[in-house]
């Protein structure tokens, strides 16, 4: 075929779009009738809920088992007549959805958990805490807006006290034909963990690679917009603009975009029984003045020296999920394997030791460009209803950083160690709403210190309880 | 490339050729009424198996997509599809097919509903704001569900509407029939003392007038302990049971444990369309509800 048949073929199909959309007039009219129908429901119902009310005051009299019996059974037989009710399905009625979810740990760890891991000390290491602590309990509020835009916020509690705000966002179909727009603070779309909140992870938490190149997770301030085809399978892209505000991003006050993501997802079921998703994402930011604290040298400075760089900062990943459960009924067994995989390159000017001032021979500036990757595989197998248990193994390659020459003297450029760490969890769901968990790891991310953690977790959700996401 | 890209115009072209509506049926008793109600007018794709907790699915990309392409959406309602259906409908992108618009269909919204809560409070269990959603057990239900769902056909496929209200009307002929035939069967099971896993049987006791003696479930949603059920065993003494009851998806080992022990017959339900191999049709799966019912009785 030549590309003006395939031409030809995408006018049909527009054509063929825009022809749908003149339904849409008639569409309006109908609305109209709806509103009419639902004004006259909801008097009807006032009307039936008062007589529902009598029936019971009634029913409350001497045979009152046998009576509400039979009002029962009215109400069933008058059950064809019965106008509907207002819609039960939207998540509330008027007010907001609120959810609340209480979460705290108990960690024994042997080694400070504030040293980072090798090789990765000028990426965010958010470490574990030792003791009694109150880990993620965070308030969510949500509702549609208007029948355009629903609004979705979730604010963390931390412990020392305050709050912070997580995610604060506005989603929106109005485009329609698969688009899906979301603005304010947001999960990023990337990979497969990045989207899901603590309370719904299936480890106490984040696999290594997550800890030192998102930060744990990357919150973006800016807009998102998916498109899912529609295909029999499940294909979606998505990109998001942003102001570079949560890691490797460094929250430039400045006009512009400071971030951008790139992202498609591909999922299907095999039978009933099999489910999966794979996806590929791309990060890109500009690094201002990215300064870390700590950072180990090759003079063996006491306590490492504070770096500065300032750079371009790309990252690819790769990340798949697969469930398995028999008859596809995961209330009773379920297996599920999943892994994503890494890899930034940065590149740019490095400042070593900022902290001295340039007339004690101060920041020596020179090129730096590393690639740095990390990967995890886990699986999670539920056994029997309520009981779960998981293993996950973690990797990190700090990569062989190409150090200018002033530098060469001073920033490592080889750990020779690569990052590792086995974790094993078990964890019991009383009920849908509440979890408890004992997780177990050898963490040998820090050479020379490798250490035994053990962590219990417990997980609580009161208040109205969000669908999940795959 | 431009092969990829031919294909992708094709099924884009493609979708809206074999019938006149996409429907996206949230559990298979729906999907069967749809299809007795629209019949080749609509393609029908249903999202959960009779063998799968309807309260307990994964918003799964496959759902997803599915949703994407659909016209409508028949789901139960009532909070039976809260953890997964609103991500689903979300994630679609697709207006047509959002609560409160036309393309969405609660089944609950057409019947009385049981159990209405008079205490809010999650110390219940898993338990619903707009009642128990397990209406599908009593065929009276599908009557005035059938009614309304037709009308919602005939609403987004006008050009259809005489097929639609045929089809109604061969329905409900054959449905009352059908409804005369059940009750005239089941009279023997009226005032039968039965044991519950899950609080998912008032609907179907209330219409055969089963009476329903404990819940195996210490809560709804939760599982039974062995120390639970050592207790529900010992209130059979004082109200003793004829059989115990349970959906095709529900574990088996509850029931089991009980009727082994109180000597009561575990019966099966098919609770769906192809629940069990005799349930292939909404009609099939009332004949075979009451027949195993029966079969309990001996």
């Amino acid at each position: 075929m030549s590309s003006k048949s395939y031409l030809g073929a995408a006018v049909a199909a527009l054509l063929s779009h825009s022809f749908n959309a003149s339904a849409a007039n008639d569409a309006d009219l109908q609305a109209i009738r709806e509103q009419i129908q639902q004004l006259k429901q909801s008097y009807e119902q006032r009307i039936t809920q008062l007589e529902q009310r009598l029936q019971q005051a009634e029913a409350s009299g001497k045979n009152a088992e046998r009576s509400a019996a039979q009002a029962q059974s009215q109400a069933q037989a008058a059950a064809p007549q019965q106008a509907g009710r207002p819609a039960t399905g939207s998540e509330n009625s008027f007010n907001p959805a609120v959810s609340l979810i209480l979460s705290g740990n108990y960690g024994r760890l042997k080694q400070d958990p504030a040293i980072p891991a090798t090789g990765f000390a000028m990426d965010a290491n958010p470490g574990h805490q030792q003791g009694f602590n109150l880990g993620e309990s965070e308030l969510s509020i949500s509702a549609n807006i208007d029948p355009d835009y629903r609004g979705v916020a979730t604010l963390a509690l931390l412990p020392a006290g305050g709050m912070s705000v997580e995610n604060a966002y506005v989603q929106s179909s109005v485009p329609g034909n698969g688009f899906n727009l979301r603005f304010g603070r947001f999960f990023s779309g990337l990979g497969y963990l990045n989207e899901q909140h603590a309370h719904a992870w299936d480890f106490a938490d984040q696999p290594l690679v997550y800890a030192s190149l998102w930060n744990n997770q990357l919150g973006e301030d800016g807009i998102q917009l998916k498109w899912l085809a529609p295909t029999n399978m499940f294909a979606e892209i998505g990109a998001e603009l942003g102001r570079g505000r949560g890691f490797p991003g460094t929250d430039r006050a400045k006009n512009g975009n400071g971030a951008s993501m790139l992202f498609a997802h591909l999922g299907d079921d095999i039978g009933i029984e099999h489910s999966w998703r794979a996806g590929a994402s791309l990060h890109q930011t500009r690094r201002e003045n990215a300064r870390s604290n700590s950072v180990p040298d090759l003079h063996n400075t006491p306590g490492g020296a504070s770096n500065s760089f300032s750079g371009d900062s790309r990252t690819a990943g790769l990340d798949m999920v697969w469930k398995y459960s028999p008859n596809g009924n995961i209330r009773e067994r379920y297996v599920k394997v999943q892994g994503e995989y890494f890899r930034r390159k940065e590149s740019g000017l490095l400042a070593y030791d900022i902290g001295t001032p340039p007339a004690a021979g101060g920041p020596i500036t020179d090129s730096y460009a590393v690639t740095q990757s990390g990967w995890y595989l886990q699986s999670v197998y539920q056994f029997m209803p309520a009981w779960r248990t998981g293993l996950r193994y973690d990797r990190l390659d700090p990569g062989i950083a190409t150090v200018g020459a002033r530098n060469t003297g001073n920033v490592i450029g080889d750990y020779a160690f690569k990052p590792s760490r086995v974790t094993w969890m078990a964890d019991y769901s009383p009920s849908e709403f509440s979890r408890l968990r004992l997780q177990l790891a050898r963490d040998n991310s820090r050479q020379g210190r490798a250490d035994n953690q053990i962590f219990l977790q417990y997980i609580m959700s009161l208040g109205a309880h969000g669908a999940h996401q795959y | 490339m431009n092969k990829i890209l031919c294909i992708l115009l094709l099924s884009l072209l493609g979708s809206n050729a074999h019938a006149a509506l996409d429907v996206f049926a949230c559990e298979p008793e729906w999907a069967a009424l749809t299809q007795q109600l629209a019949g080749n007018q609509a393609s029908i794709y249903t999202a959960t198996g009779a063998l799968q907790d309807p309260h307990r699915v994964e918003a799964r990309p496959s759902l997803i997509a599915k949703a994407r392409r659909a016209n409508l959406v028949v789901c139960t309602g009532a909070e039976l599809e809260a953890a997964w259906l609103p991500v689903v409908l979300r994630e679609s992108g697709n207006r047509a097919v959002q609560p409160g618009s036309s393309g969405y269909f609660e089944a609950a919204q057409q019947v009385a509903m049981l159990e209405v809560p008079a205490r809010l409070d999650r110390a219940e269990g898993d338990i619903h704001a707009a009642g128990n959603p397990h209406i599908q057990t009593d065929a009276r239900n599908f009557l005035p569900i059938a009614d309304a769902l037709s009308k919602r056909l005939i609403q987004l496929d006008p050009a259809n509407g005489a097929f639609y209200r045929q089809q109604l009307n061969a329905f409900n002929q054959q449905w009352r029939a059908a409804l005369q035939k059940w009750e005239k069967q089941a009279a023997p099971l009226r005032g039968m003392p039965i044991l519950v896993q899950h609080k998912g049987f008032p609907y179907l006791s209330n219409w055969l007038g089963l009476k329903e003696v404990a819940e195996l479930e210490p809560k709804p949603g939760m599982e039974p302990s062995a120390a639970y059920l050592g207790t529900v065993l010992n209130g059979l003494q004082q109200h003793p049971a004829r059989m115990v009851l349970r959906a095709a998806y529900q574990e088996a080992r509850p029931s089991e444990w009980i009727a082994e022990r109180a000597h009561i017959t575990a019966v099966i339900v098919p609770y769906t369309v192809g629940g069990t191999p005799q349930a292939i049709d909404l009609f099939t799966m009332f004949d075979d509800t009451i027949q195993r019912l029966l079969a309990g009785l001996k």
